[in-house]
């Protein structure tokens, strides 16, 4: 289903002006039961699931390999998240 | 309307919402794709952003998966018995006008067994902020048929598929006199949380309907396969009309692929509230 989805419908004019802000994403990886809403719903496909599993045996995200710095602090991931097992902190530095 | 922002804090292993929920008490009972815990976290959300004291709000629950709510927040709460949570909320709200008393509870608690509750409530105007998780099955017992099942989907009381035409939550609020009447599903989350702000700053009586996934009862039913399938289907098929005037069109149809699912803020009225008089 992830394919199929439009990224941008439209080209900001200003693109090339826009700070975009960056986040750090933190997981309470023994909260997660593995519903899969942050993962799939992340516009910056940041996290991907763990090898690893939690006490009870779900997966938790994780930060997939070369998107470290692709977190936008949108929070969504935040906000939907009905487990309250992951959030993101803004950074200051943009690089 | 604002964004909703907070000041976060940091801390490996907590939330920076924890301070307005039980947070010793998470993980929480519910369901792996429920989207209660969403609901939860959108109302703590809006306290946070409501500038309201955390000691001036109350919360009530009743009874059902959705009763859970009144456990996890770390506000003044009760879980009432079975459709009486409109009226406890009722009696707060009159007695201690100062308080901000929200009723969270699911369509069966509010429109099956309290439906006479949640009409009268709305008919006197009382100040109450009701969010009203719709997962359109009795979740807790076993996926039994509630008067929220659109007509078509099963459930273990209708496995040929349910013939009773449903409520229209929405419809049934504004009719019978809500001043401020809207309809989110979980993966509006922004949208859901300006909502439940709006109704705390609102005086009277509020009525949010939140569409949540039950993957464990409606969804084995319904062949929706779990929490992020049902959010997927939400996605494909809502519609955003704020202020619409006709929302007694949009009943829910999860049978019909060619319907839309229509969402917004649909009433923001001003009416006299029910309040107590004085001596």
């Amino acid at each position: 289903m992830n394919e199929s989805r439009e990224k941008i419908a439209r080209q900001p004019m200003d693109l090339h002006m826009a700070q975009v802000p960056r986040g750090e994403v933190h997981v309470i990886a023994e909260r997660c039961k593995e519903c899969g809403l942050c993962i799939n719903y992340c516009p910056t496909d940041v996290l991907v699931y763990t090898e690893d599993i939690n006490a009870r045996g779900y997966r938790y995200p994780t930060v997939a390999e070369g998107k470290e710095t692709s977190c936008v602090h949108c929070r969504f991931c935040d906000l939907i998240c009905p487990e309250l097992a992951i959030f993101t902190l803004e950074v200051s530095d943009h690089g | 309307m604002s964004a909703i922002d907070i000041t976060l804090k940091t801390a490996a292993n907590e939330h920076p919402i924890d301070h307005l929920l039980r947070a010793d008490r998470l993980p929480h009972i519910l369901c792996p794709g429920c989207g209660i815990g969403t609901v939860i976290h959108g109302y703590a959300h809006a306290i946070a952003a409501s500038g309201i004291p955390e000691d001036n709000h109350v919360c009530v629950s009743g009874i059902g998966c959705s009763g859970r709510a009144a456990g996890y927040v770390n506000v003044d709460s009760y879980h009432s018995t079975h459709g009486r949570a409109l009226p406890f909320a009722l009696g707060i709200a009159v007695h201690r006008p100062e308080l901000k008393v929200t009723v969270i509870s699911g369509d069966g608690d509010l429109s099956a067994i309290g439906g006479n509750h949640l009409i009268h409530a709305a008919r006197r105007n009382v100040d109450l902020t009701v969010i009203c998780i719709n997962n359109f099955n009795y979740g807790m017992t076993g996926g039994q048929v509630g008067p929220t099942t659109p007509i078509g989907a099963r459930g273990t009381t209708a496995p040929e598929g349910a013939v009773e035409a449903p409520f229209n939550l929405p419809y049934l609020a504004k009719a019978t006199g809500a001043v401020f009447v809207a309809r989110w599903t979980i993966l509006h989350v922004r949208e859901f949380q300006d909502a439940v702000l709006r109704a705390m700053q609102k005086k009277g009586f509020c009525f949010i309907e939140v569409l949540a996934p039950c993957p464990t009862s409606f969804g084995k039913s319904n062949k929706i396969g779990d929490g992020l399938h049902e959010v997927e289907i939400y996605r494909e098929r809502c519609r955003i009309e704020n202020g619409a005037a006709n929302i007694e069109d949009f009943d829910i149809d999860l049978v019909d692929e060619t319907k839309p699912i229509v969402v917004g803020n649909f009433v923001d009225i001003e009416r006299k509230i029910f309040q107590a008089h004085k001596r």
